[in-house]
């Protein structure tokens, strides 16, 4: 037990005996939790449903890694091969990480970080939840049928046309499923604009929430395309009505200038939110003042813009014309640049700070490392003439797991760790959070470093069997899978165990200043008991006085 | 070029086992952003370590006033980034634009992929599969379509790769500048056997491939075999000169200016002539009745391939011009 979980071990909460209940003990029925309407509790709804999609899509994970250990399809047929791997993708990205910081920390934390008692609209926030279970399980239908072997990208004729495999229900799955993205992304837009506490203007506003608000509009306005192009697939497949098979007079390219319009943007669904959560563990535990709070602003609105002109970045070897692959190119170094901005932004925030290293920061951390090599390899993929030999190799498989699973993976284990005492009123032992933390890092880069340099020499993604001279990298990789999956385990255990010890945590372990921190943990249903202090900064943190771990009580340093 | 080829090589890049004309640009780029994104990383790492280490708690160097005035760094660190992307922007358009400029004298080979095969065709008739044999030194440009899924034409060792596209035409051009067997990959995943989709080029010396392309048995080339075709299909019924149809004239018809019956202007690819045959109304000549019927369903995407390689043989302007469709 480190010092900070002995420090804070403090049964009295924040002394102000409240009389309500916390929203964990407002009822304790199956009945309770399904049918209510509470931010805090459908945030609890959705993080146990993504941590099973997310087991799920890491069984399909493992097993892909387990193929790959030797060159020969040995382990399963092609077919299965092929199935594993749109099902890890699949799952990871519609029903993992797309909800994943935004449906459980966005809906958990926006209300309570603008000091208002619930979103906009709580029963359309259940009703989305009820979407996303029902879309989740239609894909697992498909998946239970036998599976789909399109690739998540579903790229036609392939998908309309040529497979055998149930590519219509799993897209009905993810119809469903954007339906429930659409309505989070609209309670968040509203509940921003309408119910921020008086006072709390858009500049004071914790960068979690503007993030949060940037991804809602993106979800708002990209899931529908996602959605029209979903059902176009299922009708030509059903219907053998002409949009995308040129035998049918179709257009393939078609399919791939829609699905890159919604999945594009869709990783900045995954990303943004990540970059809300450093931005808040950041300054907290540097005890340092966000550094150019207005750019970090800024480059979020910017990233969610430029974010949408970018999607032909996919398609520079497709039969694209000339002209939209170099303006495309030109777009898609743009919106690096507010990306490098929070990044130093961020490392800027370190320097002449107090930093602490508990587990959030590590992830927090790990999260620039890995982002920024994500980012940068972004670069690469972005020059035109490089990307005729890197896209469709191991190398884009590394960028994009670098972003996603390196950045946003990352970043929610931070949220969790961060945000976890507020939500349960428990502390973790601290040490299996650092030793977690440590071994994601390590296990990710032995996974997906060495997926660079098969990329660069030439790897195509997607292959069941592969020529003898990738064996050894593909090996690295498959080895560093296993300390991976370890550190991705072992959090389960030390959660489940510090919700039945006895380390409760106080309303403020972290010291931290945003107004969430000024309720009791875990918050009582209404959210607050007293009318919460809007801080003059949301950032104000200062690196001398008092250890911060020691802030006795709920809003010490804003009140 | 050259320049940038010696430069590449000077650089020690010739480990990296490129063989083609645009390989030595590709390494000298990538070994270039290798540099400058590296750099830029280990900066971002060591500042980190270094902040954590200097700025940890109880080392009692923190300062809450400092880094309150950031305009000037901000606006740094935005720009430069932004003079830096351009730059890099420019300097690997430059190199993908030359992809789309094949040289006159390319040889033309016709490559149709289906599902999990590559089938080649040389200009004298000689057909391949999953083999493509080129010459050292000369350019070879590929014109290519698929018969199923889309495909991708991978080349490793060439540094290119290019999409594979039902329903029409995309091409992609090299010169092999070393002898040996070079690894073919599909690279756009296509089913089942996507990963059994392989194949190689062999890249001979020139009197070799001479050798190898007259060797085999006799067959009409692929020009000739298109002619055939050309009258056997009955399109000379109407668009032979000699015909009481009007009919627009084909001879020299590849790289010509045409003028539509919507007008619109469009330079004539292999691309249009597919398009013609197959989906006639589409793209009506200027002065010409819609008469045409398709013959979808009817022509094999050989026989389309044949009917291209006949047209070009009737005189075209050479295929490197500007507009001619690499994809």
């Amino acid at each position: 037990m480190s010092s900070v979980a002995e420090a804070t071990i403090d049964r009295v909460g924040d002394g102000s005996a409240a009389p309500a209940p916390s929203y964990l003990d407002d009822g304790h029925s199956l009945r309770s939790w399904l049918t209510t309407h509470d931010h805090k509790r459908i945030a609890i709804l959705y993080a146990i449903s993504i941590t099973v999609f997310f087991f799920i899509g890491g069984l399909a994970a493992t097993l892909i890694r387990l193929e790959l250990a030797t060159p020969a399809g040995d382990l399963v047929s092609h077919d299965t091969y092929n199935k594993l791997f749109t099902a890890h993708g699949v799952i990871m990205v519609w029903l993992f990480l797309i909800p994943s910081i935004p449906s459980v920390f966005g809906n958990f934390l926006v209300p309570l970080m603008i000091g208002a008692r619930d979103l906009a609209f709580p029963r359309l926030n259940l009703l989305s939840w009820y979407l996303y279970v029902l879309g989740g399980l239609i894909v697992l239908v498909a998946l239970a049928l036998g599976g789909v072997d399109t690739g998540w990208t579903f790229y036609a004729p392939y998908s309309t046309m040529f497979s055998n495999s149930w590519v219509a229900v799993t897209l009905v799955g993810v119809f469903v499923v954007g339906f429930s993205s659409i309505l989070t992304g609209l309670n968040f837009i509203v509940t921003v604009h309408t119910l921020r506490a008086p006072g709390l203007g858009w500049f004071k506003l914790p960068l979690f929430v503007w993030a949060h608000y940037a991804t809602s509009v993106i979800l708002v306005l990209a899931t529908p395309v996602l959605a029209i192009t979903t059902l176009l697939v299922v009708a030509e497949r059903l219907l053998q009505i002409g949009v995308f098979d040129p035998a049918h007079g179709g257009d393939p390219l078609l399919f791939q200038h829609l699905f890159w319009f919604y999945s594009h943007p869709a990783v900045y669904i995954m990303v943004l939110p990540a970059m809300g959560v450093v931005s808040e563990i950041v300054p907290c535990f540097a005890r340092k003042r966000i550094f150019g709070y207005r750019f970090m602003a800024y480059a979020i609105l910017g990233i969610a813009s430029i974010g949408f002109l970018v999607w032909g970045h996919h398609m520079f070897v497709s039969g694209q014309s000339l002209a939209a692959s170099l303006v495309f190119s030109l777009l898609s170094f743009l919106v690096a640049i507010p990306s490098a901005i929070k990044v130093f932004n961020w490392t800027a925030t370190l320097y002449k700070g107090s930093i602490r290293f508990d587990a959030p920061m590590l992830y927090a951390l790990g999260f620039i490392g890995l982002f920024t090599v994500g980012g940068l390899t972004g670069l690469f993929v972005a020059s035109l003439a490089l990307d005729v030999h890197l896209t469709d190799t191991y190398f884009v498989v590394a960028h994009f797991h670098y972003i996603m699973v390196g950045g946003s993976v990352m970043a929610f284990f931070g949220a969790l760790h961060f945000w976890w005492p507020k939500a349960t009123g428990r502390l973790y032992p601290e040490v299996w959070g650092r030793i977690a933390a440590v071994l994601i890092f390590v296990g990710f880069n032995l996974t997906f470093f060495p997926q660079f340099l098969l990329g660069m020499r030439g790897m195509p993604r997607r292959y069941h069997a592969y020529p003898a001279e990738f064996h050894q990298l593909h090996m690295a990789s498959s080895a560093g899978a296993v300390v991976l999956a370890l550190g991705y385990l072992l959090p389960l255990f030390y959660f489940s165990y510090s919700l039945r010890s006895a380390c409760r945590a106080g309303a403020n372990p972290f010291g931290a200043l945003g107004i969430e921190w000024q309720t009791r943990s875990p918050p009582p249903t209404h959210n607050f008991d007293r009318t919460p202090v809007v801080p003059e900064h949301v950032y104000d943190y200062a690196p001398p006085g008092p250890r911060p771990t020691r802030a006795p009580a709920a809003g010490a340093k804003a009140s | 070029m050259s320049g940038i080829v010696d430069l590449a090589s000077d650089a020690g890049l010739s480990w990296l086992g490129g063989a083609s004309s645009v390989a030595p640009r590709y390494d000298l780029l990538f070994a270039a952003m290798v540099l400058l994104c590296g750099t830029v990383a280990l900066g971002v790492l060591v500042a980190i370590v270094a902040f954590s280490i200097r700025y940890r708690a109880g080392a009692g160097r923190g300062d809450a006033a400092a880094g309150r005035r950031t305009r000037a760094i901000e606006i740094a660190w935005t720009v430069t980034p932004l003079v830096i992307f351009i730059g890099l922007f420019v300097w690997a358009a430059h190199d993908f634009v030359a992809l789309y400029r094949p040289p006159a004298d390319a040889l033309p080979v016709y490559v149709v992929a289906k599902q999990w095969m590559w089938k080649l065709q040389h200009r004298n008739g000689r057909r391949e599969i999953n083999e493509l044999h080129v010459p050292l030194g000369q350019p070879v440009r590929l014109l290519m379509t698929s018969q199923d899924a889309i495909h991708s034409f991978f080349v490793p060792a060439f540094r290119l790769k290019q999409d594979v596209v039902p329903g029409r035409y995309t091409g992609l051009w090299f010169t092999a500048t070393k002898l040996g067997e070079f690894r073919l990959f599909c690279a756009e995943y296509c089913g089942t056997e996507h990963s059994q989709m392989l194949g190689r080029i062999v890249v001979l010396p020139p009197a070799e491939y001479a050798r190898w392309l007259g060797s085999g048995s006799e067959q009409p080339s692929l020009a000739q075999y298109g002619f055939a075709r050309f009258r056997a299909l009955g399109c000379s019924g109407c668009h032979d000169p000699a015909s009481t149809v009007h009919a627009p004239s084909l001879e020299g018809l590849l790289g010509r200016t045409v003028h539509l019956q919507d007008g619109r202007t469009l330079v004539a690819d292999e691309n249009y002539v597919r398009d013609s045959i197959l989906v006639p109304g589409k793209d009506v000549v200027a002065g010409f009745a819609p008469v045409m019927p398709s013959f979808a369903g009817q022509v094999s995407e050989e026989d389309i391939q044949a009917l291209v390689a006949y047209l070009r043989s009737t005189g075209a302007p050479a295929p490197g011009d500007p507009q001619g469709a690499r994809r």
